[in-house]
């Protein structure tokens, strides 16, 4: 098998073996990302050069019998965690130039257990889409192709979908992505890996450029459910440094994969049966559960009266928290400035070149909804029905232990299928965005291709703090469906 | 409730945004676009409740009075578009 | 006290509600761990949190809010144990993130009142709205270059409190009043400096006026006013200012007014159309602040004496007036150096020292009690000397005047100039002899009824015996002798 084909723990068995090193481990991936980057534009900075030097570390310390969980682990990094001299740009035209004289939390974490990063992956601008078209780096292109048609461009879902993308084309075995409304699952589904929001609190948002600070988690995106564990198992944790991080030992996430399941209450929420639902994934979320119900569970209907007031309220809450936390891009401490005769025509001039279209029209939708006369009745509105949402799942996790949902309302589209209104675009995050309103864990799993030949993939929403459980979840769904389709481009086509 | 173009301007101009009259028109219409379809939140019966603060998993915590950080004026202005010696610069500001 | 402004059209009354920005003394940074303090190269005292990078946190100073809660306690306020920080948006060049982290609606301090005592005696009580927590900007400096203005971030996110009055304030010297009562209070409560010239203290003054039994009408806000004098002069010259705009039929807008004291005039800040839109909101990087009522009552328990306490203490413990007691513990430091004093000894006697000849001395010398030359040892050991009538109150003058310059011990000064009261009856009975021998005629007068003359022959007396002799024995020799 190529190594550009490997999971994470077998890459990891591998190097303790010393069937290869990891320097020809992170060369394969390296190598992947020149010949395949070009054309998928999955990352925005590749650091090959310095994944390879990191390497070489890797083998000293293997060679030493010092090797920690991630050691010589290839991982590709959104570009919206800092990362210490490592240009970090959000896709934004803003910080096109921005090095960050400090790592976050997320990374370092990775950093200490041995991870090499290749690469900065894309993303949509400031993590806002569900497509990964608003990048001021360009659009990424989703290695699946539909059944014959190879021209086609598939969008890889967004707003992590750089990170999809390379994940499922093999130029990293993992990467990190962030989770605001569905921006971990949604291009998880899209380009046929395992993608994981943990709870709000799990994973410390220091050092990442914050989007909605209410919603945002980083999370893991890997090709199996158990390197998600792994993975997650090193990104988590208290940090001091985020006052919403929260101090609450993490467990050994591993040993949830294949757990036994018997007894496990899977609630179906009838309120995701929703229009749009296509027949395929109609299809795919039956065969999820009867996987489920194989293992042992026991599936109980269960009602989420508010999540469909999810979206509406996430287009509230997260635009708001974005114009204020966006305006610090001014041009004065650091991203790039236009010039201006005065303070004022600077900023404008500053944001309306630094900012595309889509964070533009946030910011505009943010600082409408807070502002003297509308507060009350959109922001304070939307809170309250959060409040609402919330209490649905709540309640619902007193009859069920997880529930199983679809993850998006259809397989990938292409690039231009969707309408320019914003209205419709933002339809695709509608199964995701209520657990990210509830701060609740969930995760993707790829189940299955569909009628055009693309990836489907289910939703497990968890209690807080209960990743193990999706872990758990989540791996059976994996092995019932013994997904082991490939995109059309990724690295081993390559050669 | 629909935004008319004064108010496009003036949200633009609170956000330090500039716009121009080509984008006015566009953004406007985009804008009550989801402005309307968020008018659903106008079915769900919020009497009494309260509003989501926080996440519910936490309580605030905090730190010692210790100075730890600081003195790294280097960082501080390494990305600074236009610092002059030790200070950020902007277009001077008339009081 | 009343204080009125007469127009053309009548009498008008003055309505003012302070807004006080006070800095909280803390090591390091309400959010941060840079550090606090004042000074410092530019940019140094500055975190990336301060600075407003991309990711960074904010992370809550416990200290800092221990001090809201103690100047909330010393504003006898109620304290909430839920409160909330909101984030206050606005653009900025020394406002890194774009937005102020503030309280809004869900202050940590609640209503409390602040007592205060007017020049005639009078005592009012100004209510307190409440006090919150807030972060401070940075400074930008418009001088150093022809098209640049200047920005150092040493400031930014140092922690305030602003404590924010009712609209209870009449006239500029009762502004004067509850500003200096707020900074005693602070002082005593170690919980800002008061420093009004390092801008440790700041007012924001609201003003408006109305005539008599009239509701509120509208109001200026004067902003930022650095000394008690300039917030006096601001009311009194804003109110006349708003008099005549209604009394020449105009409307006076809610507008931020500038109080230039060159001019002594006020004027407006900023245009209406720029009309600030903060768009508060919680900021949802902090989760709500929950304090526990053990610790407040800890934080009670570990107050230190209010100056009311001390001052209605002084009265009751030392039986010394209202006023001189209210002079007293004006600051932390002279009523410690009074106590001192008074412990053990006559205490209206020390009183009067302190708040006479010391202060005098003091106010001449351009010193502080803090760095007084006479210790309070020092003057206790010279009013030893009184009451053991070493010394007189006259001769207690001179020694005073020989401690403030030389810096010596009473007992020394006394030794060293042969101060000792007489109180030889032989030597005193000795000099009223010879003083009456001299002054037969006067003598004669007095026994013809003169009897003022009395006060002539004890001078003569003392005169005769350099000022040494006891004055009380002196009296009883000549009344025995006449």
């Amino acid at each position: 098998m190529s190594l550009t084909e490997l999971t994470i723990a077998d890459a990891a068995a591998g190097l303790r073996k010393r069937a290869f090193s990891a320097v020809e481990l992170v060369r394969a991936h390296t190598d992947a990302i020149g010949a395949l980057n070009p054309r998928l534009n999955a990352y925005i900075t590749p650091t090959s050069d310095a994944a390879l030097e990191a390497a070489a570390h890797a083998d000293a310390a293997l060679a030493r019998d010092e090797a920690k969980p991630l050691t010589g682990i290839p991982l590709g990094i959104k570009d919206l965690f800092c990362t210490t001299g490592v240009r970090t740009t959000a896709a934004s035209n803003i910080l096109k130039n921005f090095v960050p004289p400090y790592e976050s939390t997320v990374t370092a974490n990775l950093l200490r257990d041995g991870a090499v990063f290749v690469g900065k992956t894309n993303l949509d601008e400031f993590a806002m889409g569900s497509a990964n078209i608003t990048s001021a780096f360009g659009p990424v292109e989703n290695p699946w192709k539909r059944k014959g048609e190879a021209d086609t461009v598939l969008v890889p879902g967004g707003s992590s979908g750089g990170s999809a993308a390379a994940v499922a084309a093999g130029l990293a075995m993992g990467a990190t992505g962030t989770d605001t409304g569905g921006s971990i699952r949604q291009p998880a589904a899209y380009c046929g890996i395992v993608g994981l929001k943990p709870t709000y609190g799990r994973c410390s948002r220091f050092g990442t450029i914050a989007y909605a600070s209410s919603l945002d988690q980083a999370g893991p995106m890997a090709r199996s459910v158990r390197d998600c564990a792994i993975m997650l198992q090193s990104m988590a944790g208290f940090d001091p440094r985020d006052s919403t991080s929260v101090d609450r030992d993490v467990p050994d996430y591993s040993a949830a994969i294949g757990r036994s399941l018997k007894g496990l209450k899977v609630g179906i929420p009838r309120e995701y049966r929703a229009e749009g639902l296509s027949a395929e994934i109609g299809a795919a979320w039956q065969q999820g559960i009867e996987w489920l119900r194989a293992a042992g569970c026991e599936i109980v209907d269960v009602s989420l009266p508010h999540t469909k007031y999810g979206l509406a309220t996430y287009y509230i809450v997260a635009p708001a928290e974005c114009s204020s936390n966006l305006a610090r891009y001014d041009g004065l401490r650091f991203g790039e400035r236009v010039e201006g005769q005065t303070l004022d025509a600077m900023y404008e001039a500053t944001r309306r070149a630094g900012f595309g279209p889509e964070v533009r029209r946030r910011i505009m939708m943010g600082t409408y909804v807070l502002s003297a006369g509308y507060y009350d009745a959109y922001y304070l509105k939307a809170q309250k029905v959060r409040t609402l949402i919330r209490r649905d799942f709540t309640e619902c996790f007193q009859q069920v232990d997880v529930l199983l949902t679809p993850t998006a309302p259809t397989p990938a589209f292409a690039q231009g299928e969707q309408s320019d209104d914003p209205v419709q675009m933002y339809l695709n995050d509608i199964f995701t965005v209520p657990a990210s309103m509830a701060g609740m864990p969930a995760m993707s799993v790829p189940v299955g291709l569909g009628d055009t030949g693309l990836p489907l993939g289910l939703q497990l929403i968890g209690r807080p703090f209960d990743e193990e459980t999706l872990l758990a979840a989540g791996s059976a769904l994996e092995s019932a469906a013994g997904f082991t389709h490939r995109p059309a481009i990724r690295a081993e086509g390559a050669k | 409730m629909s935004l008319d173009p004064a108010t496009v301007r003036r949200i633009a101009r609170l956000a330090r945004i500039g716009i121009d009259e080509s984008d006015l028109q566009s953004l406007q219409g985009e804008l009550n676009g989801i402005l309307g379809w968020v008018e659903q939140l106008n079915e769900v019966d919020v009497e009494g409740g309260s509003p989501m603060v926080g996440t519910g998993h936490a309580a605030l915590r905090t730190r010692e009075d210790v100075v730890t950080d600081g003195n790294c004026r280097e960082a501080v202005l390494s990305n600074a578009p236009d610092a002059v010696g030790p200070f950020y610069t902007v277009p001077k500001v008339v009081e | 006290m009343s204080y009125t402004i007469e127009g053309k059209t009548g009498t008008w009354e003055i309505v003012v509600g302070l807004e006080v920005h006070a800095q909280i003394i803390s090591h390091s940074k309400l959010f941060s761990g840079a550090s606090a303090s004042y000074g410092g190269e530019p940019n140094t005292h500055v975190s990336l949190v301060d600075a407003g990078f991309p990711g960074m946190l904010p992370v809550l100073n416990r200290e800092c809010v221990a001090q809201a809660v103690r100047t909330g306690l010393g504003l006898r306020a109620r304290i909430n144990l839920e409160s909330r920080f909101d984030r206050k948006n606005y653009f900025y060049a020394d406002l890194p993130t774009g937005y102020q982290i503030s309280q809004f609606t869900h202050p940590i301090v609640g209503e409390g009142t602040v007592e205060i005592e007017l020049a005639d005696g009078t005592v009012r009580h100004i209510g307190i709205t409440r006090l919150h927590i807030e972060q401070d900007a940075g400074k930008s400096m418009h001088d150093q270059d022809p098209a640049r203005s200047f920005i150092d971030l040493n400031r930014a996110g140092v922690a305030l409190m602003e404590i924010v009055s009712e609209p209870d304030i009449r006239n500029p010297e009762e502004a004067g009043a509850y500003l200096r009562k707020l900074r005693q209070i602070l002082r005593y409560l170690g919980t800002c400096d008061g420093n009004m010239e390092e801008g440790s203290m700041r007012a924001d003054v609201n003003v408006s006026v109305r005539k008599a039994g009239e509701p509120f009408r509208t109001r200026c806000e004067i902003k930022n006013v650095n000394s008690i004098r300039y917030v006096m002069h601001a009311i009194e010259v804003e109110a006349a200012r708003q008099v005549e705009v209604w009394e020449d039929g105009g409307e006076v807008d809610q507008e931020t007014r500038l109080f230039d004291p060159a001019r002594n005039e006020t004027r407006s800040l900023r245009s209406k159309e720029d009309a600030h839109d903060y768009r508060y909101f919680p900021d949802p990087d902090l989760l709500p602040l929950v304090v526990e009522q053990e610790w407040v009552d800890e934080l009670e328990r570990a107050l230190p004496e209010l100056p009311d306490d001390k001052r209605d203490r002084f009265i009751r413990q030392y039986g010394i007036p209202r006023y001189d007691a209210s002079v007293l513990v004006a600051e932390q430091a002279i009523a410690d150096y009074y106590e001192e004093v008074a412990k053990g000894r006559d205490a209206r006697l020390a009183a009067n020292w302190v708040t006479g000849d010391l202060f005098g001395a003091l106010n001449r010398t351009g010193r502080t009690i803090q760095d007084s030359p006479i210790s309070a040892q020092a003057l206790g050991g010279m009013l030893d000397l009184m009451a053991d009538k070493t010394i007189n109150g006259k001769i207690a003058k001179e020694v005073f005047e020989d401690m403030l310059e030389t810096g010596d011990s009473a007992a020394d000064i006394v030794e060293r100039k042969g101060l000792k009261q007489v109180t030889d009856t032989g030597a005193i009975d000795a000099a009223v002899a010879d003083v009456l021998a001299r002054n037969a005629d006067k003598v004669e007068e007095y026994r013809g009824g003169k009897d003022r003359l009395f006060g002539f022959f004890v001078g003569q007396v003392m005169k005769a015996m350099a000022g040494k002799a006891n004055p009380a024995i002196v009296n009883e020799a000549l009344k025995k002798v006449l």
